[in-house]
């Protein structure tokens, strides 16, 4: 199954659930406090993820490791490299 | 740790520990795939690096440089690197004009004789001081292909901006949520494999450019191998004078979207 088909298939369940609950297609009689979570409760989970998205993104940008040593160590050693090349014979 | 008593020395009592010499197991041999275009400047530092760390971690190893008939006569400077090393250590398998990457990963695997295949960038934006790290890790493991990751562990980059930084991470989080790859860099292509891997995945991938590396991984996971990960340093020296633009975005968006779709 493609991610695509296991998407739908997990929204349409997700679909499914909830018209049930929330238009009452089985006659389950659910008590309205639970019918007042259960309909917004898509947007929600979709703010929510919004929010979640946010957060991670920003944390793991503001915590990108800056290879300051590393590109040191790459301009010293591309010296090096240089150096040894030209002993064997290579004109930069 | 193998400990070893020989018999002929058994008046003397030399213990010799044999384990102290880390022999790599001698049929291992690494084949390095430098596709290049227009790297006169950088070939022959990044083979000089190569060099440098294969003989120190006494792996066997050879270079192959598939230079894509490169106008500012990088092919020239890879045959002065071959008069250097030796033509069993750098291999050339030139072509005539810049045709795909995965293309020039089964011209280059055509006489490579390891076993091992590792793909890079010839720009000095991968440091081959790595290599020796992605050889013992797949080791411990046995895996099929390990992977060097900017975003997890100590990886990272130098080079970029915040702009470039934001644009990387939101695009691993699409590419996370919607794949869901199990490795954190999947647009990465500084990794080691197993040749068979390769040749089995190249033959399967039908992607273009980094999302054929990223199709790579996905379908790797879909056939069922491992596939391990080591931290790496990513120096982009190339970003200031190209900058990452509406037009690769989009065009990201709709290679991770066929993949989506797709696999």
């Amino acid at each position: 199954m493609t991610k695509l088909m296991e998407w739908l298939l997990g929204l349409s369940l997700i679909g499914v659930l909830w018209s049930i609950v929330t238009f009452d297609l089985l006659d389950l009689r659910i008590s309205d406090q639970y019918l007042q979570v259960a309909w917004p409760l898509p947007i929600y989970l979709l703010v929510a993820f919004g929010c979640y998205s946010l957060a991670v993104v920003g944390y793991r940008v503001a915590t990108f490791n800056d290879c300051e040593t590393a590109a040191k160590e790459l301009q010293e050693q591309i010296q090096e490299a240089k150096r040894d090349l030209q002993k064997k014979g290579l004109h930069f | 740790m193998i400990y070893c008593r020989t018999d002929f020395l058994h008046g003397v009592g030399i213990d010799i520990m044999a384990s102290q010499m880390k022999t790599p197991k001698d049929s291992d041999k690494y084949s390095v795939l430098l596709p290049t275009y227009n790297e006169r400047e950088n070939l022959p530092l990044i083979v000089w690096l190569l060099v440098k760390y294969f003989s120190e971690s006494g792996n066997k190893y050879e270079i192959i440089i598939i230079d894509d008939g490169s106008p500012d006569g990088t092919q020239d400077i890879a045959e002065h690197m071959q008069k250097i090393y030796g033509p069993d250590i750098i291999l050339l398998r030139p072509r005539e004009k810049k045709l795909g990457l995965g293309t020039a990963y089964i011209h280059g695997m055509q006489h490579a004789s390891g076993n091992f295949i590792i793909i890079m960038d010839a720009d000095l934006s991968h440091h081959p001081k790595f290599i020796p790290q992605f050889i013992r890790k797949q080791k411990e493991s046995g895996y099929d292909i390990v992977s060097g990751t900017r975003y997890s562990g100590s990886g990272g980059v130098y080079g970029w901006d915040l702009r470039r930084k934001l644009i990387s991470r939101g695009a691993n989080f699409i590419t996370q949520v919607l794949l869901r790859p199990g490795t954190s860099d999947l647009t990465g292509s500084f990794r080691l494999y197993k040749k068979e891997v390769l040749q089995k995945l190249i033959e399967k991938c039908v992607s273009k450019g980094y999302v054929f590396q990223m199709e790579m991984i996905v379908r790797a996971k879909q056939l069922g191998y491992s596939v391990g990960e080591v931290p790496i340093s990513f120096v982009d020296r190339v970003y200031g004078e190209s900058k990452l633009g509406g037009n690769e975005i989009v065009s990201f968006l709709k290679g991770l979207m066929t993949l989506f779709a797709t696999t």
